[in-house]
This record gives structure tokens, sequence and C-alpha cells, in this order.
């Protein structure tokens, strides 16, 4: 059966500059204010935008994400026809290879998108958080007949030169494309989200394979030749909340812009929820004698301490005594008695041991997931520490000992 | 459990002592502990004992539970084989479309019964509120090779409402019940049923014929206290947290029972999670000189007052300054800056206006229907 758009969407980055966050999950699966993870916004988007064909590209640390993904269920996306898919690279025939780049990796699963015969092909990246009705994009490529439309957003000048410029003429048609210019010529920053025809995309994702000197990316090969070959391309201008949580800082950044009055970013909308997979937990207990304010705290969490301008994600805990500030502390972890923690990520099922000491005032301080700091830990401004650090850092401590 | 399915029945009568709370809705569709119903514990049992196939047995107003249910997904009762079945009521020429009793409730729906692939049954209520697994129960069931098995508990002398409606069991040494006594005046038996049987489904099937055909409809008086000597009726004793919604202040008391962490937790998530429909709320929202101390809040709350001694059901609203204390509010429930609220149990999307004063007393908490502004 035809569909009129199919998102593909490329979640195999695995983000090495959020460190050890996502040492063990690709960053898509990176856990974001207080119940979603970064993947759920493009999902939620696609859902909201009525787009019900969605192929999720994996390939870094794949399982988290395939198990959040699941069947689709909790974006709305368990269809008969359609629905999520999750599509990992594969063996075919002797030639089984990774996905070498963005645009190998939808060359790849081109017999998916095939199946469902579709007029568009939606390319989307698991690594922005934003919200966007795609729908509303597809329609500005449908009236101006363009060959391909890409979504830029206006970046602060002075930031310009770290993304991928797109130059327009005043009618909006991209002219020129500049992949982090030294002097940009403009602010229209491309967002990753391209919508093709699905025809010529076929037809230009064989030939760009076929060249055996292309590097097989969007960025890099198939907009530049689409430009060359003075195709008609549209810059659609997204204007809103979007942020890059590629870094630690600006992760940090972004789920502190939720905690604004009003909020940068605004979840609490109810004709365009967000979705998420829902932990099955209670309500959240704030205890006697605890103290919470300018801040959001979510199902299963238990608060006996201070809790000031940050956010604590599903289960998480701050014991009596304990001191959160400025702070994102992920699913199950575990703030103990006494310890003060101050411009910090704690990641999932962390644990600070009583009276540690984490972060301070100066770069964001992380621990990572599943990592028990034992009692009197410091972890200094800018540091992060995993269960490998931990073990090297006791190890030593030991030695000292001795 | 494979071959048990299990069958709830809905009370639909509007009880007095539950004022307007149960005015719009079955005791089954009442919202407890923040963001769960009723019927959602009697469901997440039944699930957890590895039963797949449910019936529901729901009266006049039954489009609460309907809503909340759907296909059963959020219990993994969306099944290809089974899963779960609702039984509205529907008027034929045996049938008025409400029942006067249990026994009445399964014979206008035999059908279903004699289509459960499954040996037993289990029938309970559904206005009393525990977290069990009936595995164990069923064991002793086939053990004892009782004809009927009834689940009961102990409460505390505090527990006994002199006006509640109860059926208390006397049991000799092996657990056989030798007298029942419906609502005595003296509590002379201290075992009182949970109304959760076990029983083999030809006999049920026996029973409800049997009954119709004598114009009886009432379960414990018609059945238990009639048959008690050729039947062999056993108790099985649970010893777990149980309240029973019989009036608005054991509601309240259930309700402020989940502040105690000792209750909250097995009542609610260990071992056993009790499953809910999911309404994909965004984390609640505590603004700078928010004040909140002993209370359980649900996602979607956004609070710039004082709460206290409280439960706060999804997407409620405490404005600034506006004090909150000992309140049970429940889904949507709007308290603009200013108000203050003490010992009021408020229904969906009341709306309290700006500096409104509401204060009951923790004998006579105040009821705010649902939608209304005040």
């Amino acid at each position: 059966m035809g569909k009129k758009c199919v998102a593909m969407l490329l979640a195999g980055g695995q983000g090495s500059r959020l460190g050890v966050l996502t040492k063990n999950m690709a960053k898509p699966a990176v856990p974001f204010g207080g119940k979603y993870r970064i993947i759920d916004f493009p999902l939620s988007n696609c859902s909201n935008s009525g787009i019900d064909v969605v192929g999720v590209l994996t390939q870094y640390q794949p399982l988290e994400l395939n198990s959040y993904i699941g069947n689709g269920m909790p974006w709305d996306l368990d269809r008969l026809t359609g629905g999520a898919y999750v599509l990992p690279p594969y063996q075919k025939g002797k030639s089984g290879t990774w996905y070498k780049g963005t645009a190998n990796a939808i060359y790849q699963n081109l017999a998916f998108i095939e199946q469902y015969d579709p007029k568009y092909v939606l390319v989307l990246s698991g690594d922005h958080i934003y919200k966007m009705d795609y729908s509303d994009m597809i329609a500005v490529h449908e009236k101006k007949q363009a060959d391909c439309t890409i979504a830029v957003y206006s970046v602060p000048w002075n930031e310009a030169s770290r993304f991928g410029i797109m130059n327009t003429d005043e009618n909006g048609n991209i002219v020129e494309f500049e992949e982090k210019p030294a002097e940009p010529k403009s602010n229209n920053a491309s967002m990753g989200i391209y919508v093709f025809n699905w025809k010529d995309l076929r037809q230009y994702l064989i030939e760009d394979e076929a060249n055996l000197e292309s590097s097989n990316d969007f960025g890099k090969n198939i907009i530049p030749r689409m430009l060359s070959e003075g195709k008609h391309m549209v810059a659609y201008n997204f204007e809103g909340y979007w942020k890059d949580v590629g870094t630690i800082e600006s992760l940090w950044e972004a789920n502190m812009d939720l905690l604004q009055t009003p909020p940068a970013f605004n979840l609490y909308d109810s004709s365009w929820r967000i979705y998420s997979r829902n932990p099955v937990l209670p309500p959240h207990y704030i205890a006697g004698g605890a103290e919470v304010s300018g801040s959001m705290v979510t199902e299963g969490c238990m608060v006996a301490g201070k809790v000031e301008h940050s956010i604590l994600f599903s289960g998480a805990q701050v014991e009596e005594g304990a001191v959160v500030e400025n702070s994102v502390v992920m699913n199950g972890a575990v703030i103990c008695k006494g310890a003060r923690i101050r411009r910090a990520i704690v990641s999932e099922n962390a644990v600070v041991g009583p009276d540690s000491v984490v972060g301070g005032n100066g770069r964001i301080a992380v621990v990572g997931p599943e990592t028990k700091l034992p009692e009197y830990s410091v972890v200094k401004p800018g540091e992060q520490v995993d269960t490998e650090v931990l073990a090297k850092r006791l190890a030593k401590a030991e030695e000292e000992a001795k | 459990m494979k071959d048990v399915f299990g069958l709830i029945y809905t009370n639909d009568e509007s009880d007095v002592r539950l004022r307007d709370l149960t005015r719009s809705r079955s005791i089954a569709a009442m919202p407890i502990g923040g963001r769960y119903r009723v019927i959602d514990m009697l469901l997440s049992n039944m699930v957890h004992s590895g039963i797949t196939n449910v019936g529901l047995i729901t009266q006049r107003n039954y489009h609460a539970l309907m809503d909340h249910l759907e296909s059963g997904k959020a219990w993994d009762l969306n099944r290809k084989r089974d899963g779960l079945f609702i039984l509205p009521p529907y008027v034929t020429r045996g049938n008025t479309g409400s029942y006067t009793g249990l026994l009445d409730a399964i014979r206008a729906n035999l059908s279903y019964v004699r289509r459960a692939s499954q040996r037993y049954a289990l029938i309970t209520d559904s206005s009393t509120v525990f977290n069990i697994t009936y595995d164990d129960m069923l064991r002793q069931h086939l053990e004892t090779g009782a004809d009927i098995t009834i689940l009961y508990n102990v409460p505390a002398e505090s527990e006994l409402a002199a006006d509640a409606e109860r059926t208390h069991l006397k049991l000799d040494e092996e657990g056989r019940v030798v007298d029942i006594e419906v609502s005595p005046h003296l509590n002379t038996y201290p075992a009182v049923s949970m109304d959760v049987y076990i029983m083999d489904k030809a006999l049920l099937t026996y029973l409800v014929e049997v009954s119709a055909a004598h114009y009886h409809s009432d379960f414990v008086r018609d059945v238990l206290i009639q048959q008690m000597k050729n039947l062999k009726i056993y108790g099985y004793r649970y010893d777990g947290y149980v309240k029973r919604i019989e009036s608005v202040e054991a509601y309240r008391q259930l309700n402020m029972d989940l502040l105690d962490e000792s209750i909250r937790t097995p009542l609610l998530y260990k071992p056993n999670p009790v499953y809910t429909k999911v309404k994909d709320e965004v984390p609640a929202r505590y603004e700078a000189g928010a004040k909140v101390t002993n209370t359980l809040v649900a996602d979607g709350c956004i609070i710039e007052g004082t709460v206290e001694n409280s439960i706060l059901f999804r997407g409620v609203r405490v404005g600034k300054g506006a004090v909150v204390k000992d309140c049970i509010l429940m889904q949507g429930v709007e308290v603009q800056d200013g108000a203050q609220l003490s010992y009021v149990i408020s229904d969906k999307d009341a709306f309290i206006k700006r500096d409104r004063r509401i204060v009951g007393q923790e004998s006579y908490p105040i009821v705010i229907e649902k939608n209304a502004v005040i």
C-alpha cells in the first residue's frame, strides 16, 4: 500500500562528545527532561505530524535503543501497515557492511522504503531537541515543487561557523551550501532535516553508492551534487526551540532551559505531546522536611533533601540532608545522605555516596551510568567519573594506603 | 494460574456514604493514589497471578471504566487468545439492565462464563483495595478440595465501621467456614470476607442457574449461608494491607496511608507494580517559592504554593500563595493564587478561585464535586 511520506531517522550516531554518557548507548537514547530520551522528540514529531512509517537506523550500541523503541507503541507507531521499524545494518550476500555514512544508511534500506512506494522521504536525525510539524514542511515542499527541502534554523552569527550553512536567494531557494565556513555569509544552519522526492532520491543514492570516492553523506555528497546540478532546493525556515545536545554542556543547558519560567521549551502543550515509554511507577513522594523549588520531578522519585533548580528523572532519590542544585539526576540515581551536587549530571542508576561532593562552580561534572561512588567521594567540576575511572581511583587509593 | 479466569463485578449503586464521589461512577472507577483507579489494582492482581482471561461486569454508568480500560493494553490484556472482556448490561426478556446482585450479574453473563476455557473462576467484587497474587490461594483451594474458597483478612478493631456491610466468617481449625454473619450487631467473628472467591466453573454455573430458578440474587445470603452445610467452604487468609472503600472517611484514609512508605511500596509497586493507563504527562513542575512536604505528586502538576500532607493527582495546579493541607485533589483540579484548602477531597477538574477558603475537618472532609467552580 502506498504512503505519502516515509520518515528515515538516523539514530546510529555515537555522540562521542557526550563522554561517559554514550559509552554504552547511542546518543539518541540519552535521557532528557525527566522522563524522555532524545529520540522521543523526532518520534513524537512524526506521530503528531501524521507520519506513520518511521525507519529508525541504528548502528552504535543499539541494545538500549532497540528495546526502547520496541514496536513503537508509546508513540502510537504500532500500525498494521507501517509503524516504527528498527533497521540495523545487515549481511547481504557476501558484502555486508556497516552504515558508511548517512546516505549509505538510507541506501542500504532502499528495499524498506520501496515497500511503501512513498511520494516523499523525510530524513531526520536523532540528535536534537525540538518540536516541529513535518507535515507543514512537506506542504511547503509540495507547494514550491521543490526537488529537496532543507529545514534551516537561524543560529547566532558567532556560532554560524560551527554549522553547515545554507545561503539562499530572496525567494528562499538555496544557492550555496557551505560546511562549517570560516566566514559565513548567512546564519541559516541546516538542521539535518530533508524532504526528498522518493524517485529522485533513489536515483541519487544508487549513483552515489557507485561513486567509490564519495563518503556517502548527505551533507558532503548528495546535497552539494544536487546543488551543482541546479536542482530546486528550498530552505524551510524553522522558528522555535531547537537544540543540539551533542556535548555535556549543551545537554545540561537544554535540561536547564526547561526550568525557566515560562520554559524556553514548552512541553506542556497537549496538542503536541511528547510521548515516551513510561516506566510503571507511582507518583513521586516529597517527604516532610524536604525542599523542592524551581525544579521538575517525575514518577517514582523520592525526595527528602533539598532540590533547587534541577531535574529529577524517573525513580531518582534524594536522601535527607542531600543538596542538589542546578543539576540533572537521571533515572534511578540515588543521592545519599549529606551529599552535595552542583552543576552536575548524575547518570542512570548511579549512586552518589553519603557526604560526597560532585561538581561546583565551573564546568559540568558527570557521574557515569551505574557508577557507585563511595562515601566522601569528590568529583571536581568538569570531571567525568564512570565505573572504569572509579575502579582506577579505588585501586590507586588502595596502593597509596599500603 | 493458567486454568483460572477472572470475573470482576462492578457495583454501580451510588453509596450515600461516599457522597458525591460515586455519583457519576462506580467504586471500581474511583481515582486513588495520585494516578490509579480501584480497577487497576483488581486487574493488576489478576495479571500478576498469570490470569489472562478477565471478564468485567459493568452496569449503568460504565463510560468512565470503558474510557480508562480501552483494549486492556495497559494491563497486557489485549490478547489474541482471551484478554479483557468488558461485559456491559443489555436488556432482554430476562434482564432489566441493572443487576440485583452478584448472582444476577453472573446469570446475565453466563455465556461468557461458559465460553471461558479455564476450569476455575476467580470472582471479585470491586470495592476493596489490596495487592496480592492469587497463586497461593488457588494452591490451598486445590489442596483442601474446597468447593469455594473465600479470601479474608482480620481487620484491626479501628477498621470496623459500625454501619459497614460486611461478611464475617467463623472458621474451624482447618480453615473451613462454619458460620457466616452479615453486618452483625456485635463483631463476634474477627475474620471478614474480602469478597473474592475461587470455585469450579461447573459449580458456579450450577449455583447461578439454581439460584435464578428460585429468584435468588445475593451470593452471600442465598448461596454461602444457605449452602454452608452442603458445600465445603474454606477461608484463605490475607495479611497484607487491605482497605474497603465504603465511606468518604475510608477513601480518605486509603489515600493518606499511601504517604507512608511502608504501605505505599507494597501496595503500589514492589514486588508487583500496579498497572494503569498511561497519559504521557510532563514531569511535575515546582516553581521558585513552592513549599511541598509529605505529599504524593503525580506528573503534570504545576506547584507555586504550599502543599502539605496531601495527594495531588495528574495535572493539578496550585497557584502562588495558595495553601493546600491534608487534601486529596483529583486530576486537573486548579487552585488559584491565595486560595486555602484544608481537609478537602476535590473531584476532577474543579476550579477553586483566587483567595477562597475551604476548610473541612479530619472527621468530616469537604467533598467538592466534579467540574465545580468555587
